[in-house]
């Protein structure tokens, strides 16, 4: 009798000793975001089945990048997962920061990433992040403005077309800017854009040999095209506005077309927020028959920063985070709409989802971008609205600043671009690339 | 005649002040009223002043997504800590300058103060790979004495200032008396400079509450105050302002009525010695 007690006693200490050892509290580092926010809401659900709990750590986007640079470069972990963009990815995983994922389980299916999420998420063919969403941009138009103006938008139009097409829908007196697109300045905000942009005007940041390119005339192109149609079509004040303040005005009803991220077309066809709901269409980013689209390419991934003590615990909530499953448990509570996208070839194979008005012309969107030849003339680094070089992002906020005081009418077009082309090239002298 | 420019003058003074008090106050009486909107109404172009359907929505998504109770709870002992410590600190330091003045003491003053001169991000590197190697990363002790060590200049200052307002000849008759060092500045000084540790306990207290870039640079989820709580509601991708607003009014609201209902310290405090 005693011996079974002793017994029955070992056994339930070893359980609970076992479970104990097994399950860990994770810290997330994440930005605030619709689809980041719903992640958090359904933890439960990831420590139901792991018994794994997870501390959430939600930032601000610029606050975030800081935050997590100075954590993972002097090894603080704080954190057992980062959430970290398509910039940071590859160089930190050449920096050695960052746990490959290159191990995750069959059931995880790491083939279903779209490849150009991958490829941008990999160092050398090793992928470091999984992406939970991913991003391109596109042209979200109203159908009955374009429709007053007696235009119909094709499904990839040029530069000249949305020219045209802002002037007809531009009522001043309604209030209505035939266009709206991002000016405010930061790498990430009006950088993003104009970057792009310039792809498709056949600019590009560098030469072959790390000279800047801002005395091109493709950039000088870029900048003063950009600049006169948002001065004949754009809102007041445009050279400030960034994507918050773009929704805004598109979801009150007072943009004709507004090119920005795919996540916002889920932003401005919701009845609940947008005034313009059941009247947005959706079209490629524009080109100039150059061959390049100015569509960008952006995924939120998570990593997990090497060092951590809770490599297993991690890896299992990314490869919960990122499933399949995952986007079935989401559409199953809160619809197909709601799904992170940009992720998985097969949520675009799924016929439910197929039924989104906007899901098609994200994937093409998304499909059309490619990180590893984003320009027409050749570059010596990978990115579409960005060179993946740590430097980049210090340098495109100086340039981007120099921008929107040009879109401001504080200096000439011209004089921004001697600017940008100055401080390009003293900054990359400076970090030995000339 | 005179009493009437008098009376006139007093009008327009009064409206004025209060003019500027309303100016001065419209920020954040716009992020209470903007919490109580929907994220329509809260972007809504003209903006809408009180004709809204007041909701307390964003309250209730704040509450539920976020735990409330324990960053509060982290900016108290921090905020507390750091103001506690650095008047312990500051008092005898304070002291020692009014009654006790060496060749050096201005250097000294001017030289604490040339360190709040320093970008705090220039020594971010520094302070968080001490903070590793000490093993209080993400700790409130760490916060305390980072914040104490921030702000210790601005108490020190503060309090030289209220002690040499006082006569010295009291604390000489103390000394007369008998009195010991430690009684001198315990039962004669401090009760003599209460206003002005008061309101100096209060300005450090909310310069602490308030500071953003430590508090959010050294923590993550076990020791992040207030300051974490507003930031994880701001987002440059989606409009979430009637939710930030509302996590701003939360984060404000207890110091706002400490400030309440300490006012007549903090000005008798910060007056103090003004005329003479």
């Amino acid at each position: 009798m005693f011996s079974n007690k002793s017994l029955h006693a070992a056994t339930a200490l070893s359980l609970v000793m076992g479970g104990g050892a097994f399950a860990e509290t994770i810290t997330i580092a994440t930005v605030n975001n619709g689809d980041m926010i719903r992640m958090q809401g359904y933890t439960d659900k990831f420590t139901e089945e792991t018994g794994h709990e997870v501390e959430w750590v939600t930032l601000e986007e610029n606050v975030l990048r800081q935050r997590v640079t100075t954590d993972i470069s002097t090894k603080g972990g704080s954190f057992d997962i980062m959430t970290i963009g398509m910039y940071e990815t590859p160089i930190w995983g050449a920096n050695g920061w960052l746990v490959p994922l290159d191990n995750l389980s069959e059931e995880y299916d790491a083939d279903d990433i779209l490849p150009a999420m991958a490829g941008g998420l990999s160092h050398e063919g090793t992928l470091y992040a999984a992406p939970f969403y991913g991003e391109s941009s596109m042209i979200m138009y109203r159908t009955d403005l374009m429709e007053k103006a007696g235009m119909e938008m094709p499904k990839d139009p040029t530069w000249e077309f949305i020219r045209e097409a802002a002037a007809a829908m531009t009522d001043r007196e309604n209030d209505i800017n035939g266009i709206c697109l991002r000016g405010k300045a930061g790498w990430g905000e009006g950088g993003a854009l104009i970057t792009a942009m310039s792809n498709s005007f056949g600019a590009r940041w560098f030469d072959e040999d790390w000279n800047a390119q801002f005395d091109t005339e493709a950039w000088a192109n870029t900048i003063n095209f950009y600049k006169d149609l948002m001065d004949e079509s754009g809102p007041a004040g445009y050279a400030s506005n960034g994507f918050n303040e773009n929704l805004s005005l598109f979801q009150q009803g007072k943009c004709g077309m507004w090119i920005d991220a795919t996540v916002a077309a889920s932003f401005v066809t919701n009845a609940d927020d947008s005034t313009v709901a059941d009247k947005v269409g959706f079209a490629l980013a524009p080109d100039t028959g150059l061959g390049k689209r100015s569509n960008w390419l952006w995924a939120w991934a998570l990593a997990i920063p090497a060092g951590t003590q809770k490599e297993d615990a991690a890896k299992e909530f990314i490869e919960w985070a990122t499933s399949k499953d995952y986007i079935e448990l989401v559409a199953e509570n809160e619809g197909w709409a709601n799904v992170p996208p940009g992720a998985r070839k097969s949520l675009y194979e799924n016929p439910e989802y197929q039924k989104v008005p906007f899901a098609q012309m994200t994937l093409d969107s998304i499909l059309s971008a490619d990180p590893e030849n984003s320009t027409v003339d050749p570059t010596p680094y990978v990115g579409v609205q960005f060179a993946a070089i740590p430097e980049f992002a210090g340098i495109a906020t100086d340039v981007s600043q120099e921008f929107s005081a040009a879109y401001a009418g504080q200096q000439t077009v011209e004089e921004a671009l001697e600017k940008a082309q100055d401080l390009t090239n003293d900054a990359m002298e400076a970090a030995g690339y000339r | 005649m005179a009493r009437a420019v008098t009376r006139q003058r007093k009008i327009v003074n009064t409206a004025l002040a209060w003019g500027i008090g309303f100016l001065i106050f419209f920020p954040i009486l716009w992020t209470i009223l903007t919490s109580f909107k929907t994220e329509a109404q809260a972007i809504a172009d003209p903006p809408i002043f009180l004709g809204f359907n007041w909701t307390l929505a964003n309250y209730e998504a704040v509450l539920e997504r976020s735990n409330y109770g324990r960053f509060l709870w982290n900016s108290i002992i921090i905020a507390g800590g750091s103001t506690v410590l650095g008047i312990l600190i500051a008092v005898p330091a304070a002291w020692s300058m009014a009654f006790v003045p060496g060749k050096r003491t201005k250097d000294i003053l001017l030289w604490m103060l040339s360190t709040k001169m320093l970008p705090a991000v220039g020594v971010l590197y520094p302070i968080y790979l001490l903070c590793i190697q000490f093993g209080v990363l993400d700790s409130k002790i760490a916060l305390v004495i980072i914040l104490m060590l921030i702000n210790l200049p601005i108490i020190v200052w503060m309090l030289y200032t209220y002690f040499r307002e006082i006569p010295g000849e009291i604390l000489e008759a103390a000394r007369m008396d008998g009195a010991s060092l430690r009684e001198e500045v315990l039962y004669v000084l401090t009760p003599m400079a209460i206003p002005g540790i008061a309101s100096t306990l209060l300005l450090n207290f909310i310069l602490a509450w308030n500071e953003a870039f430590w508090t959010l640079n050294l923590t993550a989820a076990k020791a992040a105050p207030l300051t974490a709580f507003i930031a994880s509601y701001s987002s440059p991708e989606g409009l979430f302002y009637a939710k930030l607003s509302a996590a701003s009014t939360m984060a404000i609201a207890p110091i706002l009525i400490l400030g309440w209902f300490s006012q007549k310290q903090l000005v008798s405090g910060l007056t103090f010695g003004a005329v003479k």
